[in-house]
């Protein structure tokens, strides 16, 4: 197997001018996604027959809350990836997502509580789903704390990366603990294995908007990322071509 | 190596009387402090029993970790360890055991009095020790990762709450659950398997996680 294109991954220089080219591309994808799954399901799919309007929320809430752990897992695989081939462009890639994650999960903490309101009576109880991703907010913040608390960055690469691969070990468990413990929250409608328990006149916008968020996530993370190679590479002669010629 | 390792730990502690007295102090000044807060009612009060010891012991054992580790990386003594050949993965066990030995073992023994004081059922207070029994050493080798990625950061003390406490969140609900749950008449052996099943995961791969920590820590 032709293993260049992993490693063209790991030059910085390649992946930054890579990037630059993709990312017009990217955005425009992440805005037509958006904007039709978003005009979809608020305007055209129906409302719900026992929440009414309020349920639209569902087609914000449910893609963060889905990405807000996908971005943890994503962390933790780069983090392990840049412990074992010391690859920087891998453990840059694990700090940059920690943010974003942060926000996706801040973002489904809020909309969820909006949401708990109108039909639960209440913005916050101390419930299995809240209080896990409660703690996925916490173990985000924890990570990016750690990082900028350590000056040298490679050192701060590796203790940050340690974290974030205890953190996915844990995940499942403080899951699962929190689920057993008090529930609720409806149980998941989507699920890969089985049919889904959700209308197809609202599965289709919910869909369009999971992968649209996806997408967004990786609009926000090339810039990010750009960013931190032009800072770590700070020294190298590509990198100051670069910054005089614009 | 463990041995030896250990028993320089000991030894240390136990010379330096007020480091091991003092999380001890603190569990029971701080298990004291919640009746005068909230109600003295005794109904009340066996209701919030298991939580708040296993509350305040775990914050006793975050309290323990400095004199551990912290003083350790500054008097030199961590790096001289880590140049006569003994593993990190050792050196962290060897910590994390007489952390446990030396904090988590008198908060065992001092638990069916807190419990006492807090009118927990006299039933409980086995469910009590046996959690805490499998609880505290989990939580020992849990703070060891967090203590041995912040030990050579300078205020490392805060930071090592935030990464350590979400963890202990799963050990902190089954105890809880089970206590509660033999409270009320049933059985708790499933919480307690899921405890000890904490325990077996950690022992297993929390050294080697907090060996690696450590190597990054001392890198410079």
């Amino acid at each position: 197997m032709n293993w260049s294109w992993f490693f063209r991954l790991g030059s910085p220089k390649w992946f930054y001018q890579t990037a630059g080219k993709w990312q017009p591309y990217v955005w425009g994808l992440t805005f037509i996604g958006l904007a039709v799954g978003s005009i979809w399901g608020l305007v055209y799919a129906p409302a719900d027959y026992y929440q009414g309007e309020s349920q639209r929320i569902m087609y914000i809430h449910v893609p963060a809350a889905y990405l807000s752990m996908m971005i943890y897992f994503v962390m933790a695989v780069t983090a392990a990836i840049g412990m074992v081939w010391r690859m920087k462009m891998a453990f840059m890639t694990s700090i940059a997502c920690s943010p974003i994650g942060a926000a996706f999960t801040f973002l489904a903490l809020v909309t969820g509580s909006l949401w708990g309101r109108p039909t639960w009576g209440t913005y916050w109880v101390f419930d299995a789903r809240l209080t896990s991703e409660l703690i996925l907010l916490f173990l985000y913040i924890g990570h990016m704390a750690l990082f900028h608390s350590i000056e040298d960055f490679k050192k701060a690469d590796k203790a940050a990366a340690i974290i974030a691969m205890v953190g996915v070990v844990n995940l499942p468990i403080i899951h699962y603990s929190v689920e057993w413990w008090n529930s609720l929250h409806q149980p998941a409608s989507l699920s890969k294995l089985e049919k889904p328990s959700i209308d197809s006149s609202m599965l289709w916008p919910l869909l369009i908007m999971i992968v649209s968020f996806k997408l967004f996530f990786v609009s926000v993370l090339l810039p990010n990322l750009r960013n931190i190679i032009l800072w770590r590479e700070k020294e190298s002669s590509w990198v100051k071509e670069e910054v005089t010629n614009s | 190596m463990f041995i030896l390792l250990l028993k320089r730990e000991l030894t240390l502690s136990f010379r330096k009387k007020a480091d091991f007295l003092n999380p001890v102090f603190f569990f029971l000044v701080v298990c004291t402090l919640f009746p005068l807060g909230i109600s003295p009612e005794s109904s009340f009060l066996r209701q919030i029993a298991p939580g708040v010891i296993w509350v305040t012991s775990l914050l006793a054992i975050l309290l323990s970790l400095d004199s551990l580790y912290r003083e350790d990386f500054e008097d030199g003594s961590l790096l001289q360890l880590m140049l006569s050949g003994a593993s990190a993965t050792s050196i962290v066990f060897a910590k994390a055991t007489a952390n446990w030995l030396v904090t988590g073992l008198p908060l065992i023994l001092l638990s069916p009095l807190m419990a006492m004081m807090l009118n927990l059922e006299p039933d409980a207070y086995w469910i009590l020790m046996i959690s805490l029994v499998l609880g505290t050493p989990t939580m020992c080798f849990i703070a060891a990762i967090g203590m041995a990625i912040t030990v050579g950061l300078k205020k490392g003390g805060l930071l090592l709450t935030l990464l350590v406490l979400p963890l202990y969140i799963p050990i902190l609900l089954y105890a809880t659950m089970a206590i509660q749950a033999y409270s009320m008449g049933m059985s708790a052996n499933g919480q307690l398997a899921l405890l000890a099943a904490a325990l077996l995961l950690t022992l297993a791969l929390a050294p080697w996680a907090a060996g690696a920590a450590l190597k990054v820590s001392m890198s410079d």
